[in-house]
């Protein structure tokens, strides 16, 4: 219903992209866009931007305050896989109906989202792929 | 008194139909020991400024021949108002809805005394809200949600539940379950309403519960509930029940 919605002429554009998910990844970037893991750090570790940190804690020393509600993103990239990361990203609600963590690329099922907001997903396709080759580099010392 | 406060605080409930027992807990054991010192003496709490300010309201005569104070209706305000803000909101026969402290408060001004409303968040309005909180500071929070008021609380209840907002969270995601957790360097409090209006230090002022449910609305970048609307009634009545035993302690210093 939110996607039906007349989209104002500046975002004629379409806010989100498709996306073909295979097991629990979606192994193609959005649009087939190239990510940038430096613009991706700044988004994850941006508090009105990625909102990640207000959940999850990571390797950002210059951030202090990190959340505690979602797993430490420390080593994602070697628990996961690129597709994997996207797909947690984008919308998560697709392994777990339940979770917390909101989808990222989609506006479906939103409700009362405040004007500002409206018809657009939390992060565009190109930011979904900048923060998808950030935690990418996260890997495990070891 | 502090003490007992604490402890009142901590008053333990047992989650119906599920057999856990969960701690009801104050936002006061949530705060770090600074803002809990300031809470607890009451000549450091800043909300004091607006106490001492709503008492001299209390007792003002609004100008005319007949004008009547607060004080020349109710009497003595630490017995007339002891226990009525444990009370609130509550069902209001006269309009047939809930009613909280501060439309009380309206209705008093414009009916009884002739007075314009207060408007949201001034500082006369808050002022006024605090000095008659303070007479029910300790009491337990005891709202009624049965009878005329129990279809207000389940929609209460059912708005709780509901997530709203870009970033697509309940009221329930963060305060019932996530409740002790880290948001960012905010420790995410179980959500209690029983200290309002409160000196927010982030504020560096005073504010009411409304002014609060708009932050957290806001926050998940969602629209936040008219201030009075049916909506915000419900969900302050679902807020009050749900912190049913716990003391009231307002006006409270929250970060
Ligand atoms: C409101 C809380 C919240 C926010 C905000 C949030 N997450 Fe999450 N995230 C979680 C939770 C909780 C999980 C655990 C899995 C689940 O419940 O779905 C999770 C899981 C993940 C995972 C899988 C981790 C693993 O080890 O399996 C990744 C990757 C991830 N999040 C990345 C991000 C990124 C990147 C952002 C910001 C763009 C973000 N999250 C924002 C709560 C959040
Ligand atoms: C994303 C998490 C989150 C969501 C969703 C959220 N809140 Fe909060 N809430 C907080 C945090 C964190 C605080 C503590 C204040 C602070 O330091 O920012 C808080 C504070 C409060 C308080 C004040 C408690 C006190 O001790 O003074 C109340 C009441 C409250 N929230 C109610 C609600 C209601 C009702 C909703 C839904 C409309 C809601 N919150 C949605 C995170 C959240």
């Amino acid at each position: 219903m939110l996607l039906s919605a007349p989209m104002p002429r500046a975002a004629a554009a379409e806010p989100v992209v498709p996306f073909r998910a295979a097991g629990d990844g979606i192994p193609a970037p959005l649009a087939g866009l190239a990510g940038d893991p430096a613009r991706g750090r700044r988004i994850v570790a941006d508090r009105q931007v990625g909102t990640c940190l207000l959940c999850h804690s990571g390797p950002i020393p210059e951030e202090r305050f990190q959340g505690t509600i979602g797993p430490d993103l420390a080593g994602v990239g070697s628990r996961l896989t690129a597709a994997q990361i996207r797909l947690r990203i984008v919308d998560p609600r697709r392994l777990n109906p339940e979770t917390i963590m909101p989808a990222y690329h989609s506006i479906a099922g939103r409700s009362r989202v405040g004007a500002a907001w409206q018809g657009r997903p939390i992060l565009d396709a190109q930011q979904v792929e900048d923060a998808v080759a950030f935690l990418a580099t996260l890997r495990d010392p070891s | 008194m502090n003490r007992a406060l604490a402890l009142a605080a901590l008053a333990l409930t047992v989650v119906a139909g599920v057999g856990a027992v969960a701690e009801k807990r104050s936002g006061y054991l949530d705060a770090g020991p600074q803002t809990r010192a300031m809470q607890d003496d009451d000549t450091a709490n800043p909300a004091f400024l607006w106490v001492q300010r709503g008492e001299t309201m209390w007792g003002e005569r609004p100008a005319g021949a007949d004008g009547r104070s607060c004080q020349d209706c109710h009497g003595d305000a630490a017995q007339a108002m002891r226990g009525v803000a444990a009370r609130q909101p509550a069902w209001d026969a006269a309009t047939a809805r809930l009613m909280n402290l501060e439309q009380r408060i309206d209705r008093c001004r414009e009916e009884r005394q002739g007075q314009p409303r207060l408007p949201p968040e001034s500082e006369g309005r808050l002022a006024l809200a605090a000095f008659v909180g303070l007479q029910s500071r300790g009491l337990p929070m005891s709202v009624a949600v049965d009878g005329p008021a129990a279809a207000g609380h389940a929609w209460g209840k059912a708005l709780f539940e509901t997530r709203f907002g870009q970033l697509d969270l309940s009221c329930a995601d963060c305060h019932d379950r996530q409740a002790g957790q880290r948001l960012a360097g905010n420790v995410i409090p179980q959500g209690h309403p029983n200290g309002y209006p409160i000196y927010r230090l982030e504020w560096q002022g005073m504010g009411s519960l409304s002014r609060r449910l708009r932050n957290c609305m806001t926050g998940i970048r969602a629209e936040p509930f008219a201030p009075g609307s049916p909506d915000a009634l419900a969900l302050e009545l679902y807020l009050a029940g749900r912190a049913r035993g716990l003391a009231v302690e307002t006006p409270a210093v929250r970060p």
